[in-house]
């Protein structure tokens, strides 16, 4: 009876300290499940603005963002004006990333000699992991100087007759690799209108979209809803189409817009294209990135 | 007899406790650089774990594509979004073994070069790749290093015509890793 007894000994002394040895097919697994940190989201758009729009995205910290946009005449009258290419209305600018949350632009439009300057933050950074966080959403103010020669010198002119301000909330999700949406909640205010039927106020919800063709190209939406009876007769809600296309450390936004002016108290409140007569421009975005700052080693 | 039994067990566990000599890092450093002609691209990852068990020779490696850091954002960007697709294939890994392991002895001082075997994965494709290293034991302490190349088009990551001269087709891969005793429970 003993005797039986030790083989099987011997067998449990030989077994147990291969058991582990066995199970260390995958050697890894023996440091154990590593901890989870926050994923954040990148990239839900190409750049920093949808077409016309701000997008949800930042410049990144230290780097400067230098944008030279184009928005063509209307293409409506041909070959004559070589579809609009004739003439353009033109913006030069730049974005900072001050940090990865601030970002802060100035630019300078030749439609009415405008310089404007933005501050944007991210509050909310979607995110998975760790902490999970379904949106983005990124507060925007502008202010915009118009320096044209008084119309009427004679009058009694105000400077702050030359301003203008934006306030936004950009709020977004990237649903997933290809697809991004987001809605703008916008008001325009203006010192001066030209007529009393105008509101200094305007309220209109903007709402962008970038659906990824491939890697590289993407093709993006945007449509400016300004609530009724605020603006004159003869102002549109402003709708673009466009595409984006990233190569390295560019990235070229081509479309088609009704609206011609390249800043928000433009494109939201005077826009006067009509898809429905060809009032269209062909214009362009190119931004062209600069690491200013270099991240730290750590 | 019984006696002889139990000794020759507990000598056998003993044995296999102390032989069964496992060493790790969760923070590896592996580099790469693209030296195309016109621009130089390098990121660093400090965060790759691997495991090296001495008594097999087999050696483990993953790293997290996200965790690799570019001196430009763009390019970090680029890099996840458009090459690694880092949201798709979020790590890298090696597995294989160290070729003449026995002639390693990781408890004196020296330069031990080796040879390591083994599959490579990267952007989800895995390939045999063989290369050579070595473990360096200064002081009691363990560390290994490597270098070698990899060819991009490999791993089924394409690079457009419009970056042809700003991407390399070939990077190399820089591992440095100090290793720690990895003790039970730990």
């Amino acid at each position: 009876m003993k005797k039986h007894f030790y083989p099987f000994i011997i067998m449990l002394a030989l077994v147990l300290p291969a058991l582990p040895v066995m199970a260390q097919d995958d050697l890894l697994s023996l440091l154990g499940q590593e901890e989870e940190g926050t994923d954040l989201v990148t990239a839900s758009f190409k750049t920093s603005r949808v077409i016309n729009l701000h997008s949800l995205e930042n410049t990144a910290k230290g780097v400067l963002d230098f944008k030279i946009s184009h928005r063509f005449n209307t293409v409506q009258n041909g070959l004559y004006d070589f579809f609009g290419l004739d003439g353009a209305n033109l913006r030069i600018g730049c974005d900072f990333g001050v940090t990865d949350r601030l970002s802060i632009g100035m630019g300078r439009s030749n439609y009415e000699k405008t310089y404007d300057g933005f501050a944007k933050f991210k509050l909310l950074r979607q995110s998975k992991g760790q902490r999970n966080m379904p949106i983005t959403l990124a507060l925007f103010g502008s202010a915009a100087i118009q320096t044209l020669k008084w119309a009427d010198p004679n009058r009694d002119n105000h400077f702050s007759s030359r301003l203008y301000y934006t306030g936004q909330v950009i709020v977004g999700r990237k649903f997933s690799d290809g697809f991004s949406l987001q809605l703008s909640p916008t008001i325009v205010h203006r010192n001066l209108v030209a007529t009393l039927a105008e509101s200094n106020d305007v309220y209109a919800l903007g709402v962008g979209t970038r659906l990824k063709l491939t890697r590289r190209v993407s093709l993006n939406l945007e449509y400016i809803y300004v609530l009724p009876d605020q603006l004159a007769p003869g102002f549109k809600n402003s709708l673009s189409v466009g595409f984006d296309i990233e190569t390295g450390g560019h990235v070229f936004q081509l479309h088609f817009t009704n609206s011609r002016i390249m800043i928000e108290k433009g494109f939201v409140a005077e826009t006067t294209g009509d898809w429905a007569d060809g009032g269209i421009h062909f214009g362009f975005n190119i931004s062209r990135v600069f690491t200013v700052v270099r991240p730290k080693e750590n | 007899m019984l006696k002889k039994c139990i000794l020759f067990g507990l000598l056998g566990l003993f044995a296999s406790a102390t032989f069964a000599q496992k060493y790790y890092t969760r923070e590896g450093k592996i580099s790469f650089s693209s030296d195309a002609k016109i621009e130089k691209i390098e990121a660093t990852n400090k965060s790759a774990t691997s495991v090296y068990d001495s008594e097999s020779g087999k050696m483990e490696f993953a790293v997290l594509i996200k965790a690799f850091q570019f001196e430009k954002a763009l390019m970090q960007e680029h890099f996840n979004e458009n090459y690694m697709e880092s949201d798709k294939f979020p790590k890298a890994t090696f597995k294989g073994m160290i070729g003449d392991y026995k002639s390693v002895n990781l408890s004196k001082d020296g330069v031990y070069p080796v040879k390591v075997k083994g599959q490579l994965t990267i952007h989800g494709v895995t390939k045999d790749v063989e290369t050579e290293g070595k473990f360096v034991v200064k002081g009691g302490t363990v560390s290994a290093a490597s270098t070698f190349e990899v060819a991009v088009a490999d791993y089924g990551i394409q690079i457009p015509s419009v970056v042809r001269d700003n991407i390399a087709k070939t990077v190399t891969i820089d591992i440095v890793v100090a290793y720690q005793e990895l003790k039970k429970g730990s």
